[in-house]
């Protein structure tokens, strides 16, 4: 990604100076931090017992202790406790033999106890790390981001402001409030902070997300979506010169809601404190807002006036003290790490780099690993995913994996390998199951879509073809194989493609004296 | 005849023998009430369609020949920070004025269970701060002793009732002090469990590592029988102990101190204290001698930190559990003309809506707990806590028991302390550290001071989860003065004046 | 050492949203600071090696199992709100932004 910038960008008003990323790359050195938080999947909330489903009608699914009523007390869910604890171990982490629970008091009308109940200085699991790899110019590179901690909290409920000219928050006339959300378990992991990662800080960022949501998927503890909330993540960085040893002051950015808005926030976000260190102005400690259309971030809340949230230990909670054999039963249960498992996969199917990452980018690699499962040859299993099956998803704009069942699918190959189908009447096979006209075998019933394989039907019509092109016929005779094509393709179209091209070839060969 | 002049006990007696119907009961409280509480004020609401109810319903279960409780279809007087869902509960503060809690708290569900009749809430210090009631936003109750001077606080509504006669049983709740202190010198009974032993859940927070709900009576026995009526855990309170509950109503009844040991704790007795107080205190010693028991003298160093520890501890957690009052959602709004932002509407509604004390206890928590500051103030508050926790477990060795005056001073006069912020905070010298180590502590009366002719307490102190000890030296101790003097305390109160 | 300012309470008054007038105060100022001065005195015995105890019982591990319970009504949630539009409680525009 390069970008030029032009001095009459309102961005650089004033500016003397105006540098793109690549030159902000040689002159500063950035260090990321990344708070990412994620939504657990347990059927109620972190402390009570209200469903956490999501989409209810507004305030029904609360009770006096997510409302924060009067006399409410919280009472720990142990599935967030085990959710966290594999989180950690997944990470890498030390799972604290004693943590607690800590108030963090600030007042916003979205918490119902005007304090959250989160984690401070005890959290659960500490010191841990993620391994990512990256492309850089001079080919695959590591780099190892550690974690500093996971611990756990919750979530606040939803405000809908209303009134105002845009509906945005300033100049709304009034907000309404709906504690759905309020109390959902939260975990958040906080890294320490990432040096060293030069022009590709934007491309870590984004790769340590991807794979900390891989993860996270595997372990079965979350949704992890971020466009609907379950992964959340503020990314922050500061410049400091190269070489000067120091660290910069530093930004957070929020409203990050994809992968790619990760990427883009930073590349944005090193830009804009670059260009105001060039400037000799200095760079403020704030929170700021990504914005989806531009790619830039606009202030929030200046963090230089931050809360003071006076953590003091949550007295209406006991410590948490999960024993060792707790905890290495729940090691036992981890899944296979993504990237361990990726690797196996690509060794097991013979795939080449480039088609690996397309799959993953794509994300079909889990339904193509269960169509192979499920019988299906893994090469076709792949091109017909990757090929057909996404071109249909794009046309339609939806998921590839929303079309159509690995099991079809499966079905399909299937009989693609045993010679029942060809790849033409195959697709015809696929968009009928798409359509809702039934199982694959429906499909083909009802449209007529089986291979002739039938020699005595194939032999009528290649009678025909030859009938109609006596010349080409007489080549073929005289040994001009090739013109067989021909021939063959004017019995395919008699057949509306339902003949098995390699049969018909044989036959026609055989007949003519040439097999 | 009216009954509201006998024990719970008694009146349960009655009940389960048919000399009386809990609804004819009921209503001679009701009438007491209508006939005192425009002097006395213990009541903030009454609950006359719920009570009668709740009575009809034990009198039928009764007349179809259930087996019921011994409290079954006894009226009781509760202290309004307790929720009892669509009953008003204001937690004598104007921030609540009007709400109705869609919940009941887990000691009202143990209430209804035991077919308890519940009359209404007492009126108290806002947000259980304080030790005189003078803090309500409703207006102070007056001791029904001497209508002139507080009834302590914060419960002071539920011991008011108790003297009063309004009441045979009540609940309040404990943080520094708040039932012991009231109880004392109003010349009835309170105990604080041991920390966990009755559920939280539903009492509206002040201080959450020091609050208990706790029972209130005229006599240890009918105490004790409220005690085992609300006592036991509760799934929705994690502070909760999980445990049986104590025997207490047959410790109450054992009448046995022989070879017990008794502490009297050097630093919450003597000098300090009024000299009436002092006296009636060392009397039941005496007592307890000739019972049977042996006095032995402690040193806890450390109480002497006590006080100064509670008013760091309680400020912050209380600035933490009243944050929720914002306007949002419950309680009263201030302020919103469509023209201002919420958080100026959240800042006028807590001008409004909380008092002088609470403010005051607010913004001290606040600072106790900020940037800067919390090691010097909360956190070495926290450290205290852990030395007075020493103290009681180096004592409990040498004493099954510890004593103390509950009290500094019998009753004042209203207004006499309330604008001395520190003067006010004495009160609570030899209640504080029993809520700081979590352990049980009662208070019943021991005599009338010579000096002024009001009601002194003596406080008994026992070890975490063994409350039944403290019952057992309170239940000795009271029938031994009873027999002294020929009769009971209580009944030696002036009859009120009335309009 | 207990000094507080009427600054000082000010900047707290603001951190727990209540609003002072300038007579309230100076009139909290003063009674804080003799309030202060008495409790400090828990620096004089709280040394390094005294940890500090946050519950009066030692427990841990109290957890509940995560099974979905009935919640309260709509209208019983909203039962105590000052304003509700609908479904939802109804707020006064909400100038700040979110953590």
């Amino acid at each position: 990604m390069g970008s030029h910038l032009d001095l009459a960008d309102p961005r650089f008003a004033g500016a003397l100076v105006a540098l793109n990323f690549a030159q902000a790359m040689e002159k500063y050195e950035p260090t990321l931090g990344l708070e990412v938080h994620v939504e657990l999947n347990t059927n109620s909330k972190m402390f009570c017992s209200c469903a956490t489903e999501f989409g209810g009608s507004p305030n029904t699914q609360t009770c006096p202790v997510c409302l924060g009523l009067p006399g409410a007390l919280p009472v720990v869910n142990a599935k967030a406790i085990e959710s966290t604890i594999l989180i950690g171990l997944a990470l890498n982490c030390s799972i604290a033999p004693y943590s607690r629970f800590a108030r963090k008091n600030y007042f916003y009308p979205d918490m119902p106890k005007n304090f959250q109940t989160s984690q401070y200085d005890e959290p659960i699991c500490v010191n841990g790390y993620l391994d990512v790899e990256i492309d850089t110019d001079e080919g695959p590179a590591k780099f190892r981001i550690e974690i500093e901690r996971v611990h756990m909290e919750e979530d606040t409920g939803k405000s809908l402001h209303v009134g105002g000219s845009t509906g945005r928050i300033h100049g709304a006339e009034y907000s309404l409030l709906d504690y759905n959300r309020a109390g959902i378990p939260l975990v958040e992991i906080v890294t320490k902070i990432v040096p060293g990662t030069g022009k590709y800080a934007p491309q870590v960022a984004r790769a340590y997300v991807t794979e900390l949501r891989d993860i996270l998927r595997s372990l079965g503890v979350s949704d992890v979506k971020m466009e609907q909330g379950s992964l959340r993540c503020d990314a922050n960085v500061s410049l400091a010169p190269i070489g000067s040893g120091k660290l910069g002051t530093r930004s957070e950015t929020k409203n990050v809601n994809s992968l790619r808005s990760v990427e883009r926030a930073l590349f944005g976000e090193i830009e804009r404190q670059a260009n105001r260190l060039e400037n000799g102005e200095r760079v403020v400690q704030e929170t700021r807002h990504f914005l989806e259309d531009t790619g830039l971030t606009r202030p929030g809340r200046s963090k230089e006036q931050a809360e003071d949230y006076r953590y003091f230990p949550e007295p209406d909670l006991v410590p948490v003290t999960p024993d060792a054999k707790w905890i290495e039963e729940l090691r036992a249960k981890l899944p296979e790490k993504p990237s361990t498992r990726r690797k196996r996969l690509q060794a097991e199917w013979s795939v080449p780099d480039k088609e690996m990452t397309a799959l993953i980018n794509a994300e079909l690699l889990d339904v193509v690993e269960e169509t192979i499962a499920l019988g299906a040859e893994p090469t076709r299993a792949r091109t017909w995913w990757l090929g057909e099956i996404s071109r249909l998803a794009n046309e339609k704009e939806v998921e590839p994996t929303s079309l159509i069942s690995s099991a079809n699918l499966a079905e399909i190959i299937a009989l693609i390998a045993s010679g029942e189908l060809t790849d033409k009447l195959a697709r015809q096979v696929v968009e009928g199951v798409i359509n809702g006209e039934g199982s694959p075998a429906d499909v083909i019933a009802k449209r007529g879509l089986k291979v002739v394989s039938d020699d005595s039907a194939l032999m009528v019509a290649i009678e025909a073809a030859i009938a109609a092109q006596p010349d080409t016929a007489e080549r073929i005779r005289g040994g001009n194989i090739p013109a067989a094509g021909a021939l063959i393709g004017a019995v395919m179209k008699a057949t509306g493609g339902a003949a098995d091209a390699a049969k018909v070839r044989e036959l026609l060969l055989k007949h003519l004296g040439q097999a | 005849m009216s009954s509201i002049r006998l024990s719970a006990a008694q009146m349960g007696d009655a009940l389960a023998k048919g000399e009386i119907t809990s609804v004819e009961l009921t209503n001679q409280h009701f009438d007491r009430i209508a006939e005192v509480d425009s002097a006395v004020h213990a009541f903030l609401h009454l609950d006359k369609e719920g009570a009668l109810a709740q009575a009809k319903s034990v009198d039928a279960k009764r007349a179809a020949g259930e087996k019921l409780g011994p409290i079954a279809g006894v009226p009781l007087a509760l202290k309004d920070v307790l929720t009892q869902k669509d009953i008003p509960t204001t937690c004598g503060s104007k921030m609540l004025e009007g709400w109705r809690p869609p919940y009941d708290s887990g000691v009202v569900t143990k209430l209804k269970e035991a077919g308890v009749v519940i009359l209404g809430k007492t009126n108290m210090d806002e947000f259980a701060m304080g030790s005189s009631t003078e803090n309500s936003a409703y207006g102070p109750t007056h001791n029904p002793w001497d209508l002139t001077r507080i009834p302590g606080g914060s419960g002071g509504g539920s011991s008011a009732a108790l003297a009063a006669y309004e009441a045979p049983l009540a609940i309040g709740t404990d943080t520094g002090g708040s039932i012991r202190q009231p109880a004392a010198v109003t010349g009835t009974v309170g105990v604080k469990p041991t920390y966990g032993g009755v559920s939280r859940y539903g009492l509206v927070a002040f201080s959450s590592s020091l609050d208990q709900a706790g029972p209130c009576a005229r006599t240890v026995l009918d105490t004790a029988l409220l005690h085992e009526a609300i006592a036991g855990h509760d799934s929705r309170d994690s502070t909760s102990i999980n445990s049986p509950v104590p025997q207490v109503v047959a410790a109450a009844k054992r009448l046995d101190v022989k070879g017990m040991k008794i502490g009297v704790v050097k630093e919450i007795s003597g000098a300090g204290f009024q000299a009436g107080v002092q006296t009636r205190f060392e009397e039941s010693l005496q007592l307890l001698v000739e019972a049977g028991a042996e006095i032995v003298e402690v040193s806890c160093p450390n109480f002497d930190y006590a006080l100064a520890a509670y008013y760091l501890i309680a400020p912050s957690e209380a600035s933490s559990n009243l944050a929720r009052f914002d306007s949002m959602r419950y309680g009263i709004r201030v302020g919103d003309d469509g023209n201002r932002g919420a958080e100026e509407v959240m800042n006028l509604t807590r001008q409004v809506g909380f008092g002088r004390e609470v403010k005051r206890r607010i913004i001290l928590g606040t600072y106790a707990l900020s940037s800067g500051y919390y090691d010097a103030y909360y956190g070495s508050a926290q450290k205290v806590r852990t030395l007075i926790k020493r103290d009681f477990e180096a004592a409990f060795t040498k004493a099954d028991v510890l004593v103390s005056p509950t009290a500094p001073t019998t009753a004042f006069k209203i207004g006499e302390k309330s604008d001395d912020p520190l003067a006010m905070y004495l009160n609570d010298i030899a209640t504080i550290p029993v809520n700081m180590a979590g352990i049980g502590g009662m208070s019943l009366p021991c005599g009338l001071a010579p000096e002024d002719g009001l009601p002194v307490g003596f406080q008994i102190m026992s070890p975490v989860m063994q409350d039944d000890l403290m019952y057992r030296v309170g239940g000795t101790l009271e029938a031994a003065l009873n027999s002294k003097w020929g009769h009971t305390l209580i009944s030696q109160i002036p009859d009120l004046q009335v309009r | 050492m207990a000094a507080i300012s009427r600054d000082d309470v000010a900047h707290l008054a603001r951190l727990a949203r209540i609003e002072m007038s300038a007579e309230e105060l100076d009139h909290m100022a003063s009674e804080l600071d003799v309030i202060l001065g008495a409790v400090a005195r828990v620096q004089e015995v709280a040394g390094g090696d005294v940890p500090p105890t946050s519950h009066p019982l030692a427990m841990t591990n109290i957890f509940r199992e995560d099974v979905v319970k009935p919640s309260l009504t709509n209208d019983e949630a909203l039962s105590g709100a000052p304003a509700k539009v609908e479904e939802r409680f109804k707020v006064p525009q909400i100038l700040g932004e979110a953590e």
